[in-house]
């Protein structure tokens, strides 16, 4: 079947130039976010998009061998409890929830890249927890199929299933 | 002006939720009316002849927040989107699941319950 | 008074962790969401009495954003959390039985709370909206939690309806954004009253109200209710119909219409009829039922009713004997659903024509569905008496005896509702009872009854919680919302 062996020669090649560029921007976006727009969530689709592009032009074993579906899940959960652990050391650190703890202690000039205090630091994990819960939602969305078996529905999984 | 007209792309959009049979167009009818949100409260911010709200290096302060756009809704919005894609979501894989179960995308044949 | 944020963040990282280990060990999921849901109940206990603002980031307001906690706060976050404990408690052994994932089911659910106590909690109304979404969304993926084709369709309807009332929630908060320029509710507030009237106020007032009514499940917006009530999960249904439609519905109306718009004569009129409709409406849809949770689920918009008429009076016994009645009927409401979970667990059926003399095997269910029963039916000296004879007292006393007469025909519709659901279900027969499935039946088991154990004895004593009248327990409450926009406004912004 062709979805399985991806697009033609020149999509595929033209991916795999390019896929580093994307992502790269995508980090851009997160890592600026305090500075330009943009900022934790675009970054995040942009990221998400770097891998739906993968899976578009190679097919889907080829993406999941780059980000399976329990790295993706580890991931989602990792960028979201990385959040609150910034937000709770703010009560550890200054008396209140999400205190911009790095600001009041260590304050740095405007209009540098390191500046701003902990918002940078909640920019890439909100980046993080984004990029991986939209891969994994577009793929359990893209593997599962519904045939009609005699005359009732059924929902398979097109994966092939690797060893155990 | 233009906010009427952003109220009329929400009737639309609430026209084709509650009028249309497919669930697939009432999933469409959806996005359209979150659209019309968005650009809403977007839209609530503008000043006219306003500059972007990014300040850059020698700009004076005060002058700078006599010309900008507002940028609250620009951060509201934001989130306002994300939780738009999460609530598509997951009327798209109720939606696939409808149709493994029914047979069918047809709301008035999807009529189980009663009473 | 740091604790305000664990409320929220608690639940949150819970809800986060779970997936993460629990793919190997198959005990974690329970025994973390128990440990959890029981420290929130002991630190809402702990917030009892208690008056406080907590500013977020170390902004002031109306700059920054604020968690409030006053008396009205209080009283929700103790019911969303004991509701919540004695459903995770009753879902240890509930969700072994037909449902696949226990550590998604976990991590929703925490999810659901964390967003509830987000809700009552938040200054601020995008917080506000933001905080309601997490929950409702939430909420939606529980109730077609079992994938079966009726579930599905409740979900999806339940979906469709509350997506619409979200949308027209975000609408008005940008309408109100644009009059006002903030968002924060005390500053909302101050400038409402500084600026003359407009009609585009009068609109966002009636798309707020409208949306968060259909949130609550009164009368012209109560299609899903019983569609999502009957097809989720038993510990799903006793949250949704003791606390979400409380938290989500009635306590956001409550707050927006006396802290935030201020009470007049014309709210007052349109909060009686809609409760006295929903009251009728809801008592005369349940009689015909023949399906014991959806019976239930028709009763639940009765009892909103009779809230809502309880809180339109408008006067300080009439919002007492409202407050009160909230609390009873998240008490004895979910225990009624709990009850019928343990009957489906049992007997694998919910129609009441199938069951029959019940309380010869299962005696404890059949004994807390009795308590139950007499509670909603309101009679001495059961907690359900005590708040509706306040409420009847409270019409007459403000010049309303009509209100007060058809709350009186609602009480009575509801005893012969009930008088049906114990016949059929625990002292008679069914039409098409089964006699071989009958000899096999025998009582859940422990973990499933201490909830139910709990909240009779809850029930049974809850009235005593009324010693002292509007200066006792229920006293701040009634302040807070008695006080109105000033009394807010002060609060908040004054400190």
């Amino acid at each position: 079947m062709n979805e399985e062996k991806g697009m033609s020669l020149i999509v595929k090649t033209v991916t795999r130039w390019l896929k580093g560029f994307i992502f790269l921007f995508g980090a851009y976006i997160v890592v600026y976010g305090h500075l330009s727009p943009g900022g934790g969530f675009p970054g995040g689709v942009v990221f998400a998009a770097t891998f739906i592009l993968i899976t578009l032009a190679f097919g889907r074993e080829y993406a999941l061998r780059k980000m399976g579906k329990i790295l993706a899940s580890e991931l989602d959960s990792l960028g979201a409890l990385l959040f609150l652990l910034i937000a709770l050391l703010g009560i550890h650190y200054g008396g209140t929830f999400f205190l911009n703890f790095i600001e009041k202690n260590h304050p740095s000039g405007n209009f540098n890249l390191f500046s701003a205090g902990t918002i940078p630091l909640c920019q890439i994990s909100i980046g993080i927890k984004v990029g991986a819960c939209l891969f994994m939602i577009f793929i359990i969305l893209a593997v599962v199929r519904v045939i009609f078996v005699d005359g009732k529905g059924k929902l398979i999984t097109t994966e092939k299933k690797e060893k155990k | 002006m233009i906010y009427y007209l952003c109220f009329v792309v929400f009737l639309i959009g609430l026209y084709g939720v509650t009028c249309k049979k497919n669930i697939v167009k009432i999933i469409i009818g959806f996005t359209l009316m979150e659209y019309a949100v968005n650009l809403f409260l977007i839209l609530l911010g503008y000043r006219k002849e306003g500059i972007p709200p990014i300040l850059s290096k020698g700009q004076d302060i005060f002058e700078f927040s006599k010309k900008a756009v507002d940028p609250l809704p620009q951060a509201l919005v934001l989130t306002s989107i994300v939780i738009g894609l999460g609530v598509l979501s997951l009327m798209v894989a109720i939606a696939i699941r409808l149709y493994q179960r029914y047979g069918t995308f047809d709301i008035t044949e999807i009529k189980k319950l009663k009473g | 008074m740091n604790i305000l944020p664990v409320f929220v963040a608690l639940p949150f990282g819970v809800a986060f962790f779970i997936p993460m280990v629990s793919r190997k060990l198959k005990w974690v999921p329970d025994v973390l969401g128990n440990i959890t849901t029981f420290i929130l109940l002991i630190l809402s206990l702990m917030t009892m009495n208690q008056e406080f603002v907590y500013h977020i980031g170390g902004w002031k307001p109306p700059i920054g954003i604020v968690f409030v906690l006053d008396g009205l706060s209080c009283l929700l976050l103790i019911i969303i959390n004991l509701i919540g404990f004695m459903a995770t408690l009753f879902s240890v052994e509930y969700i072994e039985k037909r449902y696949t994932s226990k550590l998604r089911y976990y991590s929703l659910f925490l999810l659901m709370i964390g967003g509830m106590n987000g809700t009552v909690l938040s200054g601020d109304l995008f917080n506000l909206f933001v905080f309601m979404e997490i929950s409702a969304i939430s909420s939606y993926a529980l109730v077609g939690f079992g994938c079966d084709a009726r579930e599905l369709e409740a979900s999806f309807k339940y979906l469709v309806m509350g997506n619409v009332a979200s949308l027209f929630i975000l609408y008005a908060v940008a309408l109100l954004y644009g009059k006002t320029g903030s968002l924060n509710i005390a500053d909302v507030a101050r400038i409402l009253r500084e600026i003359p009237y407009d009609n585009l106020i009068g609109f966002a007032f009636v798309l707020l109200i409208g949306g968060y009514m259909v949130k609550a499940a009164l009368v012209p917006f109560h299609a899903w209710l019983p569609d999502a009530h009957p097809s989720a999960p038993a510990p799903i249904s006793a949250m949704l119909s003791g606390v979400v439609i409380k938290a989500l519905g009635t306590y956001v109306i409550t707050r927006l219409i006396f802290n935030l718009f201020g009470f007049n004569q014309i709210i007052s009129n349109l909060l009686i009829y809609i409760g006295i409709i929903s009251m009728i409406s809801g008592v005369c849809l349940a009689i015909l039922q023949s399906d014991l949770k959806r019976l239930l689920a028709y009763s639940s918009i009765e009892q909103m009713g009779f809230i809502i008429v309880g809180l339109g009076l408008g006067t300080p016994l009439g919002i007492l004997g409202g407050i009160f009645h909230l609390f009873n009927h998240s008490l004895f409401k979910s225990l009624l659903f709990l009850d019928s979970g343990a009957i489906e667990y049992e007997t694998g059926t919910r129609d009441l024509n199938k069951m029959g003399l019940l309380y010869k095997k299962m005696p404890i269910t059949s004994f807390s569905t009795l308590i139950g029963s007499l509670s909603i039916s309101g009679i001495p000296p059961l907690n359900g008496f005590w708040s509706k004879l306040i409420i009847i007292l409270a019409a007459i006393k403000a010049g309303r005896p009509i209100v007060a007469l058809w709350a009186v025909i609602g009480s009575i519709l509801t005893l012969s509702l009930f008088i049906k659901v114990c016949r059929y279900s625990l002292y008679g027969k069914g039409e098409k009872f089964d006699e071989e499935k009958f000899k096999n039946y025998k009582e859940v088991g422990n973990l499933m009854i201490v909830p139910l154990i709990v909240l009779s004895i809850l029930c049974i004593f809850t009235g005593l919680l009324l010693i002292g009248g509007e200066n006792g327990i229920f006293g701040p409450v009634v302040d807070v919302i008695n006080g109105g926009v000033l009394q807010y406004i002060n609060k908040v912004l004054g400190s």
